[in-house]
């Protein structure tokens, strides 16, 4: 068997002061897979995203890319966050251009790059605006863009559409799944909302808080473009449901 | 009236603009009440507007007093503006580096910060005997002190701006391949740009501000020694002029400045 793209092996997180925020868990992620976290706040899912992409050090177990442990942030993990962590005096071109020039890409390959992935992210028309004049949904594009502009091999993914209006977000969903296809680009997407996740992922991995931790696995063989009313879509929610709930009772009694 | 109001919010360009308008009320309400308050005491200490206009003509352009201070309106004002932007660069060329590394290295933030924090209080007026003593009478003195002046608006307000950089910045340039190292000149140095333009925009105004106690050193050109020369010699009229002249002279200064700033930081939404 190849070596996945990445693994969590035994990855535990004890903030100082003694919150335990994720303990021993194992997660792997294969090439090209779209995988969701899924939980309530507490569960340590953002706390794991965030040690997969080197913003945190685990202070038990380890995280492996690509068959080398992970020691600190780089850009074959690339963050797409909540808030956007656009740079503000940079134009959309500009922000989708950092990555490449950052790693020292000659200029005007930099700027073909950034030209193609303004292009794909449909944001021809906004490529010489400031961040400031864009609205939520072209922002979180933006930072989408300049993630594959980066040649990341893993996407990561904090609540991207938290802030997002309904429609936006289903619009945003949608073509996220078409970048998906299109490059096999590898995605762990943290979410709250159970639709969103059974939606996008391949696999959804449900954690559950106190202290953090990953309680199930669940594939998802739905066909794509997945249909949310449908009622096989229904029962995995029903499902998936009972697996987080089930655990908040025994937090409970 | 509630039409025009909401004509001049929404759409101020092709409509007519009363903002002009807005912005005089004030300047010539006040002109109005000085006129009626010297016309009613003809002979007072205070000078009337025409008495102001007059000398200010004098001080332009001469040949009405024909005294000392005809026609050294524009080499007393060139004086003053070098004094002003000469301190103000050499304040701004200390207070950026300093500020940029009190903000950042702890190391040197314990070392300097509680003794410019000491000093910070201290007015500059308290200073002139003692800039006297080290930089003798004359305009080494006045540089000094007006380089103090625009010295802590530029230090705190960089200190501030490298400060306060968002953390979530630093992940992105981190997550995109930049180093530990280039973060500095990568994502510090432009995001702070607005906050470090405040401060200097604030220290040219300061320094506007001082330069009539700066040339209160005994130097022998300047608006500010122009204000001492006519004040010894009760010539308020004179007083007052060169009190316009720094008025309008900095507020020129000042609308430069922004418009400069509106050209280089359009990316930020307080500039822009």
């Amino acid at each position: 068997m190849t070596e996945p793209l990445l693994r969590a092996i035994n990855t535990g997180k004890i903030y100082p002061g003694g919150i335990e925020a994720l303990r021993n868990a194992n997660l792997t992620i294969e090439k090209g897979e779209f995988v969701c976290l899924i939980g309530a706040s507490g569960c340590g899912k953002s706390t794991l995203l965030r040690m997969i992409a080197g913003f945190e050090t685990p202070t038990s177990g380890q995280i492996v890319m690509r068959g080398r442990e992970v020691s600190g942030p780089g850009p074959d993990r690339g963050m797409v966050f909540q808030d956007y962590g656009l740079f503000p005096w940079l134009t959309v071109r500009g922000n989708i251009a950092f990555g490449p020039i950052a790693r020292g890409k000659p200029k005007a390959e930099a700027a073909e790059t950034a030209a193609r992935f303004v292009s794909m992210m449909g944001l021809d028309r906004f490529a010489d605006s400031y961040p400031h004049q864009l609205s939520g949904g072209m922002k979180q594009r933006v930072a989408i863009g300049r993630v594959l502009a980066n040649d990341a091999h893993l996407a990561l993914m904090d609540e991207p559409f938290g802030a997002l209006d309904a429609m936006t977000r289903e619009r945003l969903q949608e073509e996220l799944l078409t970048i998906w296809r299109a490059t096999g680009l590898s995605v762990v997407f943290v979410t709250h909302s159970l639709e969103e996740a059974i939606l996008l992922a391949d696999r959804v991995v449900v954690m559950s808080p106190g202290p953090g931790r990953i309680v199930a696995e669940e594939r998802i063989s739905l066909e794509r473009p997945r249909d949310v009313s449908s009622p096989a879509f229904n029962d995995i929610r029903r499902h998936l449901a009972s697996l987080l709930h089930t655990d908040h009772e025994k937090e409970a009694a | 009236m509630s039409e025009t109001a909401e004509r001049v919010s929404i759409a101020p360009a092709p409509c007519i603009d009363v903002t002009p308008l807005l912005r005089i009320v004030v300047p010539v309400v006040l002109l109005g009440l000085w006129w009626a308050g010297t016309a009613s005491h003809p002979g007072g200490l205070i000078p009337s507007p025409q008495e102001v206009g007059t000398a200010l003509w004098d001080l332009a352009f001469g040949g009405i007093n024909d005294d000392a201070f005809s026609q050294m309106l524009l080499p007393d004002l060139i004086a003053s503006a070098s004094r002003v932007y000469g301190a103000f660069l050499l304040a701004a060329a200390l207070a950026l580096p300093l500020g940029m590394l009190i903000g950042r290295l702890r190391i040197v933030k314990e070392m300097l910060e509680p003794t410019l924090q000491l000093l910070r209080p201290v007015p500059v007026t308290a200073w002139l005997p003692l800039s006297m003593i080290m930089f003798g009478i004359g305009p080494k003195s006045a540089f000094f002190l007006v380089a103090l002046g625009s010295f802590y608006p530029i230090l705190i307000n960089t200190i501030f701006a490298v400060r306060s950089v968002e953390p979530r910045l630093f992940e992105a340039a981190q997550m995109l391949g930049v180093s530990p190292a280039r973060l500095f000149p990568k994502v510090v140095l432009p995001a702070s740009l607005p906050g470090m333009f405040t401060g200097l925009r604030l220290g040219l105004g300061l320094a506007w501000v001082v330069i009539v106690v700066g040339e209160m050193t005994g130097v022998q050109t300047g608006l500010g020694a122009m204000i001492m020369d006519a004040r010894q010699l009760s010539r308020t009229e004179i007083v007052i002029a060169g009190m316009a002249i720094i008025g309008v002279a900095g507020f020129l200064s000042d609308y430069a400045v922004v418009a400069l700033g509106r050209r280089l930081l359009a990316w930020s939404p307080q500039h822009g």
